[in-house]
């Protein structure tokens, strides 16, 4: 027996696509409130002196932030370096090689890794690279971010080479292929923009870290010679000039948080490009 | 795994597999297989399978669904070992050498395969047919251009592609797909090739093409080829098999087996009754 819809069912209907779409509204417009609300409060220092000059000492005004920009990309650098390779390895061991059940457990710690607080990873890092170097360093501040990036790297290498279908594994074993030559020249190459894409995404992650980096990058007013010395970065510059006193350096800190999810945002888009237009989406 | 129509010939006692005589001219065989059981866990898919496949001829595996003839197939070239939990007893010869004994990759270099879907890799046309020289360790470019060339011409593929060498594998059609994976076996001058169903996702014409090329190369390497289609069996192979829940029923002469097959299941089979 069918029932009239009664018009509270009716109210209550409309009530809950008004509410949802509302929220969705919303959650749109966040983004679009940060960005909005960094270019007001950052625009006028936001040039292009801001971005190819040192800061100004103490008590003038002007000066940029190149070197926490050249800093942040060094320290990136030197994480990528050290999270990509480790990641992406034992990833290929996690999709190609391993049996069920050890893939059940590694990928769990995996998990279990990407959910240290980033702080403890920093003080992880302070312990065993700054303590026994004596020093505060742009290697540091890479090694803590290279921590970070691991579980990422895994599971995005591990999930893009599942993608490929198994038949091209065995199209290439047949021809007398090894294992390891048929993953790293058919598997992986049928992988490639996944993976790059999975790289972007991950480092877009890190980039605004800050906790890790405030013990072990700690930061520079200057140019930082070589990978061994303190080193600025984008986040913590953020960071101390947010805190400080001067409104012309609340301006920069605004400008600077622009810079940086700027860049965040173009290497999403860029990554998420590639995914669209690789040869995996093209083949469904 | 059984399918309704296997479930209904399972009460029939089947005969256990038919004995085959030793061979008593060597060279005429390429391939002798004794005694073979393979076992998925603890599914038993081949049942005691002896056979001997004849050199440069074409030997086709005909049966319905899930009776064991693509397994088979993948037996003689070990990509059964790509399956976690499977066990193969008895002996494979090649030439009277023992596959299951050999270096793997060696023997796959000896015995090409061709799937069901074409599988082209993600590379240029070019670079999937030298792709088998390559990792099999042939780096002087000449040998591989002109290896790349000879294979396409065999595969009756050289004029359709021979412009757009560096272009992707997935630009060419399915059919021409598949020519491409047949001339990337052939690249390595393989001494059998395995075809397990090659023709199943092809339109006639195509299929026609790959049948008339797999007649032409029948003087170069030894074929064994599985199917689906019965006609395409009678056509092309000199000897059939037919498989039923993983015993190999009969084993003929192609004439033989289509009009006057010894078993009555055979018969069946080949008549449209079941399957």
């Amino acid at each position: 027996m069918l029932m009239a819809i009664s018009p509270r069912r009716k109210f209550v209907n409309a009530l809950m696509l008004s509410l949802s779409g509302l929220c969705t509204l919303i959650v749109i417009s966040v983004l679009f409130f940060i960005l909005g609300y960094l270019l007001f409060h950052g625009a006028r220092s936001l040039n292009l002196q801001f971005l190819t000059s040192l800061p100004k000492p103490s008590g003038e005004t002007g000066g940029g932030m190149a070197n926490a920009i050249v800093g942040s990309f060094k320290v990136l650098l030197v994480a990528t370096s050290i999270g990509v390779p480790l990641g992406f390895l034992a990833g290929v061991y996690l999709a190609e090689y391993s049996g069920k059940t050890f893939a059940f457990l590694f990928r769990y710690v995996v998990d279990l890794l990407n959910g240290v607080p980033s702080i403890v990873i920093g003080i992880i890092a302070y312990a065993v690279v700054v303590r026994p170097m004596k020093h505060y360093s742009a290697l540091a501040g890479g090694v803590a971010l290279g921590i970070m990036m691991i579980p990422i790297a895994v599971r995005t290498t591990e999930e893009f080479l599942r993608s490929v279908p198994n038949s091209l594994r065995e199209g290439s074993l047949a021809l007398g292929a090894t294992k390891a030559k048929t993953i790293f020249a058919v598997v992986v190459p049928a992988a490639i923009s996944g993976l790059i894409s999975g790289l972007m995404l991950n480092l877009a992650r890190v980039a605004g870290e800050t906790a890790p980096l405030l013990f072990t990058a700690l930061g520079n007013m200057f140019w930082s010679r070589g990978w061994m010395q303190p080193i600025a970065t984008l986040p913590v510059m953020i960071y101390n000039y947010a805190i400080s006193p001067e409104e012309d350096l609340h301006q920069q800190a605004w400008a600077a948080g622009f810079v940086l999810l700027a860049l965040v945002l173009a290497v999403n888009v860029t990554a998420k490009m590639i995914i669209m237009r690789g040869p995996a989406a093209s083949r469904r | 795994m059984a399918t309704p129509r296997q479930q209904l010939v399972k009460e029939v006692d089947l005969p256990s597999a038919r004995e085959y005589e030793a061979p008593k001219d060597s060279s005429r065989w390429k391939l002798g297989v004794k005694n073979l059981n393979f076992y998925y866990g603890s599914f038993q898919a081949l049942h005691n399978i002896g056979i001997d496949i004849a050199r440069n001829k074409i030997t086709a595996f005909i049966g319905p669904s899930g009776c064991g003839k693509s397994t088979f197939l993948r037996t003689m070239n070990r990509m059964n070992e790509t399956v976690r939990n499977t066990r193969v007893e008895g002996e494979i010869l090649l030439d009277g050498e023992n596959i299951l004994h050999m270096d793997v990759t060696s023997l796959r270099r000896r015995v090409g395969m061709v799937f069901q879907k074409s599988n082209p890799f993600p590379k240029t046309i070019f670079d999937n047919v030298a792709y088998g020289l390559r990792v099999n360790g042939v780096r002087n470019q000449s040998v591989v251009q002109e290896a790349v060339e000879k294979s396409l011409e065999r595969a009756a593929l050289w004029t359709e592609v021979k412009d757009q060498l560096n272009k992707p594998a997935s630009a060419l059609s399915g059919g021409q797909q598949q020519r491409l994976c047949i001339a990337r076996a052939l690249a390595v001058e393989p001494e059998v090739l395995l075809l397990d169903e090659p023709c199943s996702a092809l339109d006639p014409i195509a299929t026609r093409k790959i049948e008339e090329l797999l007649f032409e190369i029948k003087s170069l390497t030894t074929i064994v080829i599985v199917t689906h289609n019965m006609q395409q069996a009678a056509r092309l192979a000199d000897y059939t098999g037919f498989f039923l829940m993983g015993k190999l029923l009969e084993f003929d002469d192609t004439r033989k087996i289509f009009q006057n097959p010894s078993v009555k299941e055979t018969e069946d089979y080949v008549t449209g009754r079941f399957g």
